[in-house]
């Protein structure tokens, strides 16, 4: 693994965005002004959740699952396409850089969209009338959310070998995570069973930290332990694919 | 120099490439021949390590593969059949990006981003996004791109494909200067004038294997160098002769109108590959 060459993948990434930063921007912004509403404004109005508003519960949720939106299609749909239609992914894999290099600089790409997009919606969410906590345990928390899912969107990138099965992939797991993972409703009322599988995910428990630090309160070290689990391992598998991604 | 021992690629119980050896001196061109469906763009991308073999021994400028990847990356430029730039940026983008990917440091890489533009007379497009290019153009700017590290060893997987003639033309004096720089040049292609303009020898694959090897003149006299060429019932009939008064006598005894012609790496290609291979 070499810095330069990291910084060498991220660059490109980076050029791209900044080439169309105002219109991601503006595109990032669509959704959460949606669930803000709706959710916040509209269903919201009337209802408590640990003592305090709706919106200040389900901001957290909003902003953890659209990290893992972000990140993942940002590195997921841009190198599906690289490397089954358009090829620009052969210019990586015929240049003298590691497997390792590579991934990271992908996965760093896709999380700084990730993370932009976050903040997009914290601003919103405050303009909204939110009030949450920002601090390094939120950054921290939101950083090993954007990486994982961002490591996880290169794997399926790598793995799924047609543009149909992309959109079959976020549709069998992230779309089920959006809504299952406790970002709009706490999961204490859910059968066992199914709250155990919750508890499994990794978007339930990115939720739970953001909810937790948002609010205050002390660093849930538990969830903070299982993101960045996941974050070294799909980091590991993303490498490991990349080294056997020839035919 | 490139040296191939044995060189095998199996899909399942399909075999792509069928026990390949041979080797390539360096500052040679070298043509690969054969119909769609032959082997070549496999074996040129075993080559460039994008797709591994099943067997056989590679070495690429003494470096061995796969243990020497990286140091033999260093070393290759590929310019592949398909248009595989970066559209997302613009033409002095993309070859900034592979200049970072071969880790040349920034003053040198912008000196021969300029260089190179101006080589392939692309220097006045330089801003441009490629997306806006035309396939020649996108096809000059690949080789500009493969050249940027200044490789050994070039490949050329069907570079002119689908170009103008015009275009075509261009391409193969540029295949020319660089070989004249001492770029050992392997070319895939399945235009047989492109390969006796541009090859020293020339390897013809069918079906996997390799079944012939020599300069194009070699092949040619190894064919017979005079064809006597007529139509007979509709089809075109041809036979080949060592010696011209042969060919010429020949056509004296048809009792239809004959050409006699030279041989080229045309007959020898159809010969083998076509007429001899389907048991004609």
């Amino acid at each position: 693994m070499n810095f330069s060459d990291i910084y060498t993948v991220f660059w490109r990434d980076w050029i791209v965005l900044d080439r169309r930063l105002g219109k991601f921007i503006l595109s990032r912004m669509v959704t959460p002004i949606l669930y803000l509403v709706a959710f916040g404004w509209g269903l919201g109005r009337g209802i408590q959740m640990n003592n305090g508003s709706y919106l200040d519960f389900i901001v957290p949720g909003i902003v953890a699952m659209n990290a893992m939106n972000i990140s993942f299609n940002s590195v997921a749909s841009p190198l599906n396409m690289a490397r089954l239609y358009y090829r620009t992914f052969e210019e990586y894999l015929i240049a003298p850089i590691g497997p390792a290099s590579f991934v990271i600089g992908k996965i760093l790409a896709g999380s700084l969209r990730g993370l932009l997009s976050c903040a997009v919606i914290l601003v919103l969410a405050y303009l909204f009338g939110a009030s949450l906590h920002i601090n390094f345990g939120f950054l921290l928390v939101l950083g090993l959310t954007s990486l994982l899912f961002g490591a996880m969107g290169l794997i399926a990138a790598m793995r799924i070998n047609s543009h149909e099965d992309m959109a079959n992939f976020s549709t069998y797991f992230l779309l089920p995570m959006s809504f299952l993972c406790a970002t709009f409703f706490s999961t204490d009322k859910l059968p066992y069973a199914i709250r155990l599988v919750i508890e499994f995910l990794p978007l339930t428990h990115a939720t739970y930290a953001l909810r937790k630090l948002g609010a205050g309160g002390e660093a849930p070290w538990m969830s903070i332990a299982v993101l960045l689990a996941y974050t070294v391992m799909l980091i590991g598998a993303g490498i490991w694919t990349m080294r056997h991604v020839r035919d | 120099m490139i040296i191939i021992d044995g060189l095998v690629k199996k899909y399942g119980d399909r075999t792509v490439v069928d026990n390949i050896s041979l080797e390539i001196g360096q500052g040679e061109t070298f043509g690969l021949l054969g119909p769609n469906g032959a082997g070549k763009t496999t074996t040129i991308r075993i080559l460039t390590m994008l797709t591994k073999p099943t067997d056989g021994r590679i070495r690429i400028n003494n470096w061995r593969l796969p243990e020497d990847d990286l140091q033999i990356k260093g070393t290759i430029g590929v310019v592949p059949q398909h248009l595989n730039l970066d559209i997302d940026l613009t033409a002095r983008e993309n070859l900034d990006l592979h200049g970072r990917l071969h880790h040349i440091p920034g003053a040198e890489r912008h000196k021969r981003i300029e260089e190179l533009l101006e080589y392939v007379e692309l220097n006045e497009r330089s801003m441009d996004m490629v997306q806006t290019f035309s396939g020649g153009m996108k096809r000059r700017l690949m080789i500009a791109r493969a050249l940027f590290h200044r490789p050994q060893v070039l490949f050329l997987d069907e570079p002119t494909v689908g170009l103008d003639p015009q275009v075509r033309r261009r391409l193969w004096d540029l295949v020319r200067r660089l070989n004249g720089d001492g770029i050992t040049v392997l070319l895939t292609t399945h235009y047989i004038e492109e390969a006796e303009n541009l090859c020293k020898r020339v390897a013809i694959m069918d079906k996997g294997k390799l079944i012939a090897l020599n300069s194009p003149a070699a092949l040619c006299r190894r064919l017979g160098e005079y064809v006597v060429e007529w139509n007979e019932k509709g089809s075109t009939e041809y036979r080949f002769f060592g010696a011209r008064h042969e060919a010429v006598a020949f056509a004296g005894e048809l009792s239809t109108d004959a050409t006699i012609r030279r041989s080229n790496l045309e007959d020898v290609f159809v010969e083998l590959t076509g007429r001899k291979v389907v048991g004609l």
